[in-house]
């Protein structure tokens, strides 16, 4: 067993029902129903035993967070157990009478998603028509409630084109704060990949945007940024290291060190319905599993950066090299590196369509893409 | 803001939180996407930031601590440089970072 610190923060996602069907969401391909969900007088327990854990920063997500009439009620119990309350929203159901209850609950900051800079294109992506136009009326509604706001855009090939723009639209809306985060490929982005997947041109332009108005915007406009994983030459350093800093609660209360954990074949997760969240954080063997080093194969086991970027993403190990405990191909040193340059490349020329994320049966979910085979066995 | 001053009246954004945390047993920084855990000086520092110029703040801590203010201004100055430019600090009296024209 590996002595566990503290967690910072929680991720809740409290529902998986969105208005909009964004291609490149993250959550699982087989997504949880209403009748599964947690209620608030539960959450309102979670909450509670979180920060007596350590937890200092929840993150209410989803799906959409503000589907859920009892939002309030969890802002309101976050708040009182003195957690800093940040909702992570699509801002289409946001009316200014919502957006005052909120505040009114305790809310600190909000990060509003945007599928692009041009309306037709976001509604597009978003798959949700008048969808951006809310987008602009709920920042609106935020500015004038107080409240702080972050802009999230998710950015990938089919709205790269325009990050000038988003950067000009984040201004605008009145954020302090952008996060320009390059898809990152779990459940339906995964599946999306071939649709999704930046051209090096594109992403080599981000960055030098990026840059520029880091510079420009000093003082002003504080900018994230997310590298896109399948053109990086070191792995991000997954969740601060598994088990390490975050921690996850699905819509049915089940528990994981990351949003896209049950993606591992063989992991088991407890539920915050059957055991205590201190439990689960300190000693459930999901948690255990790659925490510290001791897991980790060679190159990762001698690897100097190896307390910088834990080896990199398990989920993605999982995914592409079909090893949670194997170097995340995102990686320089892993054998499989090559071989994700050149599919990156090889997706990036595609004109894949959209698969449209959905609440579907287990026996209609689409198809994620095969693992990785090496160079030298391709 | 941009670049502070013994002039500067840096306040914590209204967005940003400094508590007690009990379970570390320390003070914690709390703003949007980051927890940052200030070290002693820089806890008496933010506990101090009342809309007051800094140099007024140094020359409060050299009294209370018995270290030169010209020390403690440059290291405050140092910490409250890169929180004004994560967007964690606002000038008092402006709404939304932004400075004013200099305060005489």
């Amino acid at each position: 067993m590996t002595a566990s610190n503290p967690p910072i923060g929680l991720l809740a996602e409290i529902t998986h029902r969105c208005p909009l069907r964004c291609p490149y969401c993250s959550n699982p391909l087989e997504l949880t129903r209403a009748e599964a969900e947690l209620d608030a007088a539960a959450w309102a327990r979670v909450l509670e035993d979180a920060a007596g854990l350590g937890v200092l920063q929840l993150h209410l997500s989803g799906g959409e967070p503000t589907l859920r009439p009892d939002l309030e009620e969890l802002v309101a119990a976050a708040r009182g157990a003195g957690l800093y309350v940040n909702l992570i929203t699509a801002g289409v159901l946001l009316d200014g009478p919502r957006v005052r209850r909120l505040k009114a609950a305790g809310l600190d900051h909000v990060q509003l998603s945007l599928q692009d800079s041009d309306v037709d294109s976001a509604d597009r992506i978003g798959g949700f028509k008048g969808g951006h136009a809310k987008k602009l009326a709920a920042a609106r509604h935020l500015r004038e409630a107080g409240l702080p706001i972050t802009i999230n855009a998710v950015v990938h090939r089919q709205n790269l084109d325009r990050i000038e723009r988003t950067v000009a639209l984040a201004l605008d809306l009145g954020a302090h704060r952008l996060e320009v985060a390059h898809t990152q490929y779990y459940g339906w982005a995964f599946a999306n990949r071939a649709a999704l997947m930046p051209t090096p041109e594109q992403v080599d332009h981000a960055r030098r945007v990026v840059d520029r108005a880091r510079a420009d915007l000093r003082g002003r406009l504080v900018i994230d940024y997310v590298a896109p994983d399948y053109y990086a030459k070191y792995p991000k350093p997954c969740m601060g290291g598994w088990g390490r800093q975050v921690l996850t609660i699905g819509p049915d209360g089940r528990t994981m060190p990351c949003h896209a954990a049950h993606t591992i074949k063989g992991l088991a997760f407890d539920s915050v319905k059957d055991r205590p969240l201190r439990w689960i954080w300190q000693n459930s063997p999901a948690f255990e599993a790659f925490r510290g080093t001791d897991w980790m194969q060679e190159p990762c086991r001698s690897c100097p950066r190896k307390e910088i970027d834990f080896g990199g993403c398990r989920c993605q190990a999982m995914a592409l090299a079909g090893d949670a405990r194997a170097t995340d191909p995102a990686c320089s040193l892993s054998p499989l590196h090559a071989r994700l340059h050149a599919l990156a490349r090889e997706d990036a020329a595609t004109d894949a369509p959209f698969t449209y994320r959905r609440m579907l049966p287990k026996d209609r979910l689409p198809e994620a893409p095969p693992a990785l085979r090496a160079v030298e066995d391709a | 803001m941009v670049a502070l001053t013994a002039e500067s009246r840096p306040v914590l954004q209204p967005f940003c939180r400094l508590r007690d945390d009990p379970v570390r047993g320390r003070v914690v920084l709390l703003a949007p996407e980051r927890v940052l855990f200030p070290c002693g000086t820089s806890q008496a520092v933010l506990a101090r930031l009342d809309g007051r110029p800094l140099g007024e703040v140094a020359a409060d801590l050299a009294d209370r601590y018995a270290a030169p203010a010209d020390v403690i201004l440059a290291d405050a100055l140092t910490m409250l440089q890169d929180l004004a430019d994560q967007g964690f600090l606002a000038e008092a009296g402006a709404d939304q970072g932004f400075p004013k024209e200099a305060t005489p």
